[in-house]
């Protein structure tokens, strides 16, 4: 951190310091109109609708009934299996670049993941919808018929002693979505937590080993709570990413205006999808409901994202590389 | 064993070593496979993949690949912690399969990624060898026509202009925002940093919404490129702010304090040396941040409009780009749509590729570091200045000894002071 400095810049440094303020004054205000004009437009909406607007499932703005409860529960519910999937793949993925891979493999192994997260989200949309959801289909006929009850297993309208009946019921399920969203999320935790885990103190490691741990003893008592900051932090990124994405689960889901708990049935919602799908046909008003529910999303990730950084900032993580 | 530096450094001292993680210490690697351990997974991957396919074909009614290798993986681990138990114990157990776990998942990371762009390429394989793909654009072609008419030229070309404009308004903006975090410290800064951190978790599509609602809405212009611009610079801005910032708070404190000690002014200062200094991790940054905003389709959904044909003015009329195109290609049921959808997502990622390797090239190197042509530049401008400050010093006191600097320039390590030759020339007498 550069220090402050006291003695008198002179005329050159007093414009230099103008202008540098001046620029960070101008994303200041950019940034806060964003959020500002948000609010600004959502409240025609949010006062129209009052409490009932977290509570309603429906989302017919024109006649009244307006409400972000289903879409909410879909969002919520496409980022929890997003991130059921992705923590476990960007824990591995983390330890197995920072503790296992061979030294020479690091670097490449770093470049491939800080890849995955620069590509496109439309892609892994693509993939999902035309080679994965052919793929999963029987395991989630599988998991339908053995499982289903788990309550969230269950899927209405399937028959499991019925062999031949088809499969669009499991189609264009929150699962499926939840799996797209958590292949673009995983890396973005992954860096996060390599990152972490990569700063364990030598010395700390090598006392373990001296006192006879195995390489997983080694991990489990030195690398896993010195990155436990490190791993909640990244855990939270991306479920902050998994809460907005749009294109991904847009092209996947067929929505539905209910609450849907089923993470198997067909059909989901999302708020980014919403928004992607009624923004054309909205009325001024409709318009401003939409404003509303994406205040709502982005209300929901800047809490998630400041949770995550202050856990980050407090954790230990990091104290060793100062 | 001994711990060894990492990297031995060098007498002399070539360059500071600022991207070592723990200076003087070196990680060693414990882990060494034996024979026993390779029988054992090999007995037990065997026996896993016998065992399920016995399951699968004989004696359950289960199907499908993804239960196949779900059930053939658990049966491996079992059966590995079996084999692995006779001759170790607990602590050892426990030791191999997780290994076996971790190792699995990062495997399954890096093949997930290989399997998507691979598929990506591979259902673009039908739409890219046709050479209009590229030279053409969609005004001519229908839906039912087949790939080799019509092309995505209008949405490469819109892509390029409206991420040009985008760079043009983010990378100025944004690295002057980061300067000032990091050279105007105070509580303003503190509050703008805190702000910006917050719009990082700006959800895209709600970019998009704000640029559709004041632009287009309630100032009335039409949709189109450069509507789409904006959007993608409220989304990016943050991403680069953030990512410059970082870059610019890994400068090494004593570089700036050497500056200053030298009388420099304060936005001499970063421009000579600070800025300098981190210039291949602010590359970097941008080009990552780049790579961001061309494949982000949401933002670009609700501002750009949709046309098939070129639009080489991105102030007026809808604009296609390159996600954009993708996703409305898949959304018809025809597959010859389907095959350019998935040309376009080729054609996108192969753009984002690019991006990567050009900042995987330029950047990767810590503040100060430099490249040997770099050095090579950096020892003989150090070398012309000595001769000049020793010609100078000669014919103004008409000195007969030689000032010590032009002895031996190279042996000063000059990568360790990327200040250029330009302030000692202003201030020599």
């Amino acid at each position: 951190m550069p220090r402050r400095l006291y003695a008198d810049p002179g005329l050159p440094d007093r414009v230099f310091r103008g202008v540098a303020r001046g620029g960070g004054g101008l994303v200041l205000a950019v940034m806060l109109l964003v959020g500002g004009f948000l609010l600004y437009r959502a409240w025609q909406a949010l006062s129209r609708a009052g409490w009932s607007f977290l509570t309603t499932e429906a989302w017919e703005p024109d006649a009244g009934r307006f409400g972000i409860a289903a879409v909410l529960v879909g969002t919520v519910l496409i980022a929890l299996v997003a991130i059921v999937v992705a923590v476990p793949l960007a824990v591995g993925g983390a330890l197995y670049i920072s503790e296992y891979a061979p030294p020479r493999l690091r670097q490449t192994l770093i470049g491939v993941v800080d890849l995955m997260a620069a590509v496109p989200s439309v892609v892994y949309g693509l993939w999902g919808l035309f080679f994965f959801e052919g793929q999963i289909l029987p395991t989630a006929r599988w998991i339908a018929t053995y499982l289903s009850w788990i309550p969230i297993f269950e899927v209405a309208g399937a028959d499991p002693n019925d062999p031949l009946a088809p499969e669009t019921v499991y189609t264009s399920s929150t699962l499926i979505a939840g799996v797209v969203v958590a292949l673009m999320v995983a890396p973005i935790a992954c860096s996060v937590m390599r990152e972490v885990f990569s700063q364990a103190p030598v010395g700390e490691r090598e006392g373990a080993f001296a006192l006879g741990a195995t390489r997983w003893g080694m991990i489990s008592s030195v690398v896993l709570p010195f990155g436990k900051g490190g791993m909640i932090g990244g855990t939270m990124l991306g479920l902050g990413r998994a809460l907005g994405e749009t294109i991904g689960v847009y092209l996947i889901i067929s929505p539905v205006f209910e609450i849907q708990w089923h993470v198997l049935q067909s059909g989901s919602s999302s708020v980014a999808a919403l928004i992607a799908l009624r923004y054309g046909e909205a009325s001024e008003f409709g318009m401003s409901a939409l404003m509303a529910a994406g205040f709502a999303l982005f209300l929901m990730t800047l809490v998630v994202n400041f949770a995550a950084s202050s856990i980050v900032a407090r954790s230990r993580s990091g104290a060793a590389s100062e | 064993m001994t711990i060894a530096p990492e990297r031995p450094v060098a007498p002399g001292g070539t360059g500071p070593n600022l991207r070592a993680p723990t200076v003087g210490e070196r990680r060693r690697s414990p882990g060494q496979l034996r024979a026993t351990d390779v029988y054992a997974m090999l007995g037990a991957a065997a026996a896993a993949l016998s065992l399920t396919a016995l399951m699968f074909t004989r004696l359950l009614p289960f199907s499908g690949t993804v239960g196949f290798v779900v059930v053939a993986y658990v049966l491996f681990l079992a059966l590995y912690g079996l084999l692995v138990s006779f001759d170790e114990d607990g602590p050892a157990v426990r030791d191999r399969i997780a290994a076996v776990v971790v190792q699995s998942l990062g495997l399954v990371m890096v093949t997930a990624l290989a399997v998507v762009v691979i598929y990506t390429l591979w259902e673009g394989r039908k739409a890219l060898p046709h050479l209009n793909f590229f030279t053409q654009d969609m005004a001519e072609a229908g839906p039912l026509d087949p790939l080799t008419a019509g092309g995505i030229l209008h949405a490469i070309l819109g892509t390029l202009q409206q991420i040009t404009i985008a760079l043009a308004i983010t990378v100025p903006t944004g690295l002057l925002c980061a300067v000032f975090l990091n050279e105007v410290p105070g509580r303003f800064a503190r509050f703008v940093r805190t702000v910006v951190e917050a719009m990082t978790a700006l959800p895209s599509i709600v970019a998009g919404l704000f640029i559709y609602a004041t632009i287009i809405l309630a100032l009335g212009f039409d949709r189109s490129g450069f509507a789409a611009s904006l959007a993608l610079s409220v989304m990016m801005l943050p991403i680069i702010i953030r990512a410059a910032d970082v870059v610019i708070r890994l400068v090494p404190g004593n570089l700036r304090e050497a500056a200053y000690a030298l009388g420099t002014s304060r936005w001499r200062t970063v421009w000579h040396v600070v800025l300098p200094t981190a210039r291949s991790g602010l590359t970097t940054s941008v080009i990552l941040g780049t790579a961001r905003g061309v494949g982000e389709t949401s933002p670009v959904l609700l501002t750009a409009g949709f046309t098939a044909e070129i639009n080489g003015n991105p102030f007026e009329g809808p604009q296609l780009s390159l996600p954009l195109a993708t996703f409305e290609f898949v959304k018809s049921p025809e597959p010859t749509m389907i095959a350019r959808g998935f040309g376009t997502a080729a054609a996108l990622m192969a753009l984002v590729l690019l991006l990567f390797v050009i900042a995987r090239v330029i950047g990767g190197r810590g503040p100060g570091q430099l490249t040997r042509r770099q050095e090579h530049r950096r020892v003989r401008a150090s070398r012309q200045d000595a001769e000049r400050f020793a010609a100078r010093t000669s014919a103004a006191a008409s000195a007969p000894r030689t000032p010590a600097a032009a002895s031996g320039p190279g042996a000063n390590s000059p990568t360790a002071q990327p200040s250029p030759p330009r302030t000692p020339r202003r201030s020599a007498p």
